[in-house]
């Protein structure tokens, strides 16, 4: 009881101090917060700046969108085209990589379309696009989905021809990963959202280790001239922070099933 | 308030003529009673007296301004309409609405309550009752606030005897009391005890205004001998 | 289905434990819906209640409009209230965004219009019958407003109930606007897409059983207070 009335106490001051000077706001993309990292990483950071970091966890296409609104102080994707896209039109100055991971096919544990033979993704998603197996795409002109697109657009095949077998979902990884395991399906993911992922169901990693797999995580602090309100001396404290020795060791030291999941890579 | 004068009042519905041309003369004392038959225009006659219904035709002139007139009247309906409140409450309610204290209305009520006899229901919900019960009750709400006038439309249609003797009493007691009573009415025995004098209405107009003995010795027209003589009006 | 077993035993240990996390994602949730559900009401009935006792020209109109509303797609909603509220917005100064006060904002917008809708179809009905008392006894239209809003206090707490259980099971509209901010703006039903969305089902289905005790428990609550279907009552 007692712990009720407090916690009730202490929500209802939390709300009523909105917005405290030292709150910065990020947009991050589901796959870094899915892969259990950020749950990781954030409160280092925040009890090491004194900050307190709000993370709202969308698709790459709403984090960009929020960055251009000006409704966060900075964004982390995982999109090179769009983030140079961003940078161009003059939304943030720079993007800064921080860390990397890769993509993998997860597919049923029989694999049907025998990809687990393929010599490289091109080949891989050709024998996909032969087989008569589904695939779930994310859909949402995501990160991953844009990967997922360029693969398809290398070895020149528009997988809308592969029909009722291709299901495009529209969702985040973690809920495109339930409808994969429902559906028996083959589906291209990040790595360390499936490695922390529950519902595994009859899936597993099929396919990895291309260089075409390589999933690029950046940093780009929303640009002070577009948006004024903008907290840069904040966010600029949060960018030092993320490319420093602590922040590799952190990055570099963390695991899922004893696996390093993701490659520090700022410079 | 009075003379209220009633002159070329027309109500009509979609081109059908439900009452009017009508011209009448009321004075302040005693009880008039509607006479006619169904569909003769009286429940039409005595709302548009008293402004529920809007005259296509004519004026009704009271004789102080129409809206202080208003405060001075109240309206017993054919079918008691309660508030889904207790029978208390429904009986505070008219003083409450002008402003009148908790206590003062509280107290009011219940001495109308003891005179309509239902000590025992002060807070069974009003709804809830016998329909003897309600009309009494609207009969006591409407005389709660002491109008000057006091409109019932068919009130004891459908009450047994002892309901109909109290509600008649109350009439008489209210007349006595300088109340101003309209009333409209079948029962030809109920208008005999308490009218002091007659409108007959037929067909929406209006056929005689004479008193009682005058209707009932000589009537005034071959409508109203028929009414009298118990023959179905068509 | 064995989910949904692990899902109650989890959501038993977490309730009886007195889970820290739960107990505020569960606060947060209330404080959300029920302040939106109090601006609602504050909106709703007498706005109701006036179209109920007024007469204007487009009052049809009006209430088919107020129909419709409650087919609002509540992620329409959250994303026309974002659009408004974020920084490159009209309304962004405010600086809302991702607060609990954007969502209690679009949960408001949603839940208005049930309720307006529920609650104007009983005092329209309630109306009916009381028209005709209530411009005889002279009250004005405050006065109206109130007594029907009072009057119809049964009908109208089952709006309330009607636009928590809309409000507390939302998701959409406030996923937008609050951004699901652990610490921040993570209420239950936000909580749950995100434990779906890591295949952690059985802890989604906790959540949601929580959820549901959660309402069921308001509502026992209302019924028991209002003491529904207690001697005469209704």
């Amino acid at each position: 009881m007692i712990k009720i009335i407090f916690t009730l106490a202490v929500l209802l001051f939390v709300q009523l101090n909105t917005a405290a000077a030292s709150q910065v706001r990020l947009a991050v993309t589901s796959s870094f917060h899915n892969s259990g990292l950020s749950d990781y990483l954030i409160p280092h950071v925040e009890t090491d700046l004194k900050l307190d970091i709000q993370l709202i966890v969308v698709g790459t296409g709403q984090a960009i969108k929020l960055g251009k609104n000006g409704d966060v102080d900075a964004i982390l994707v995982h999109s090179k085209p769009d983030e140079e896209e961003f940078v161009k039109t003059g939304f943030a100055k720079y993007r800064r990589q921080i860390m990397f991971n890769d993509y993998v096919i997860l597919g049923p544990s029989t694999d049907p379309a025998k990809i687990k033979l393929a010599n490289s993704i091109l080949d891989a998603f050709e024998r996909l696009s032969k087989s008569k197996t589904k695939f779930v795409s994310r859909g949402d002109l995501s990160g991953t989905h844009k990967k997922e697109i360029e693969i398809w657009k290398k070895i020149n095949f528009n997988p809308d021809t592969i029909g009722k077998n291709y299901i495009s979902v529209g969702s985040n990884m973690g809920k495109a990963i339930n409808i994969a395991v429902a559906f028996d399906a083959y589906i291209l993911s990040d790595r360390a959202t499936w490695l922390n992922h529950q519902n595994k169901g009859n899936l597993a990693i099929q396919f990895e280790g291309d260089q075409l797999l390589h999933n690029q995580y950046s940093f780009l602090p929303i640009s002070k001239k577009r948006h004024p309100h903008i907290k840069s001396t904040l966010v600029e404290k949060i960018e030092h922070w993320l490319v420093s020795e602590k922040s590799k060791k952190l990055i570099n030291s963390y695991i899922i099933e004893n696996k390093q999941v993701f490659t520090f890579n700022a410079n | 308030m009075f003379p209220l004068k009633i002159s070329s009042v027309e109500i009509n519905i979609k081109e059908k003529r439900l009452l009017g041309p009508i011209n009448l003369l009321l004075q302040q004392k005693g009880i008039s009673v509607v006479l006619g038959a169904n569909g003769s225009g009286k429940t039409t006659l005595l709302e548009s007296i008293h402004g529920l219904r809007n005259l296509s035709k004519g004026e009704i002139n009271w004789a102080i301004p129409n809206n202080l007139a208003a405060k001075e009247q109240s309206f017993v309906f054919q079918t008691p309409i309660m508030l889904r409140r207790s029978v208390l409450e429904n009986l505070m309610y008219p003083l409450r609405v002008r402003q009148f204290s908790k206590p003062y209305a509280n107290k009011e009520a219940m001495l109308w309550i003891k005179k309509i006899g239902l000590e025992k229901k002060v807070n069974q919900q009003a709804p809830l009752l016998s329909g003897g019960e309600m009309q009494a009750v609207a009969v006591a709400r409407a005389l709660i606030t002491k109008p000057k006038m006091l409109f019932l439309d068919e009130p004891t249609a459908s009450l047994d005897g002892l309901a109909k003797k109290t509600i008649e009493d109350i009439l008489i007691l209210a007349a006595k009391n300088d109340t101003k009573i309209i009333m409209s009415t079948h029962d030809l025995g109920q208008a005999k005890r308490l009218a002091d004098d007659i409108i007959y209405l037929h067909k929406g107009l209006l056929e005689s205004h004479c008193s009682k003995n005058e209707f009932l010795n000589s009537p005034p027209s071959e409508a109203a001998k028929q009414f009298l003589a118990g023959d179905i009006i068509i | 289905m064995n989910e949904i077993l692990q899902g109650l035993a989890q959501a038993f240990w977490l309730i009886i434990s007195l889970d820290t996390e739960l107990i505020t994602i569960s606060l947060r949730s209330l404080y959300v819906t029920l302040t939106a559900l109090l601006v609602s009401i504050i909106i709703a009935f007498p706005l109701a209640a006036l179209i109920v006792v007024t007469r204007f020209r487009f009052r049809r109109l009006v209430i088919t409009i107020l129909n419709a509303l409650m087919g609002l797609p509540p992620v329409v909603v959250g994303l026309l209230v974002y659009i408004i509220f974020s920084r490159s917005g009209p309304l962004g100064v405010l600086g809302l965004l991702y607060t609990t006060s954007a969502m209690i904002i679009a949960q408001a917008i949603i839940i208005t219009p049930l309720i307006a809708s529920v609650a104007h179809q009983s005092m329209q009905g309630l109306w009916a019958d009381y028209r005709d008392l209530l411009i005889s006894i002279n009250t004005s239209k405050p006065r109206r407003i109130g007594t029907l809003m009072w009057d119809s206090r049964r009908a109208l707490i089952t709006a309330c109930l009607a636009g928590f259980g809309r409000g507390i099971g939302e998701v959409g509209a406030i996923m937008i606007v609050g951004g699901n901010i652990d610490n921040a703006t993570r209420v239950l039903t936000t909580a749950i897409s995100l434990e779906t969305s890591r295949g952690d089902f059985a802890l989604a289905l906790a959540l949601g059983f929580v959820l549901i005790s959660l309402a069921l428990s308001v509502s026992f609550a209302t019924h028991w207070f209002g003491k529904t279907e207690r001697g005469g009552l209704w």
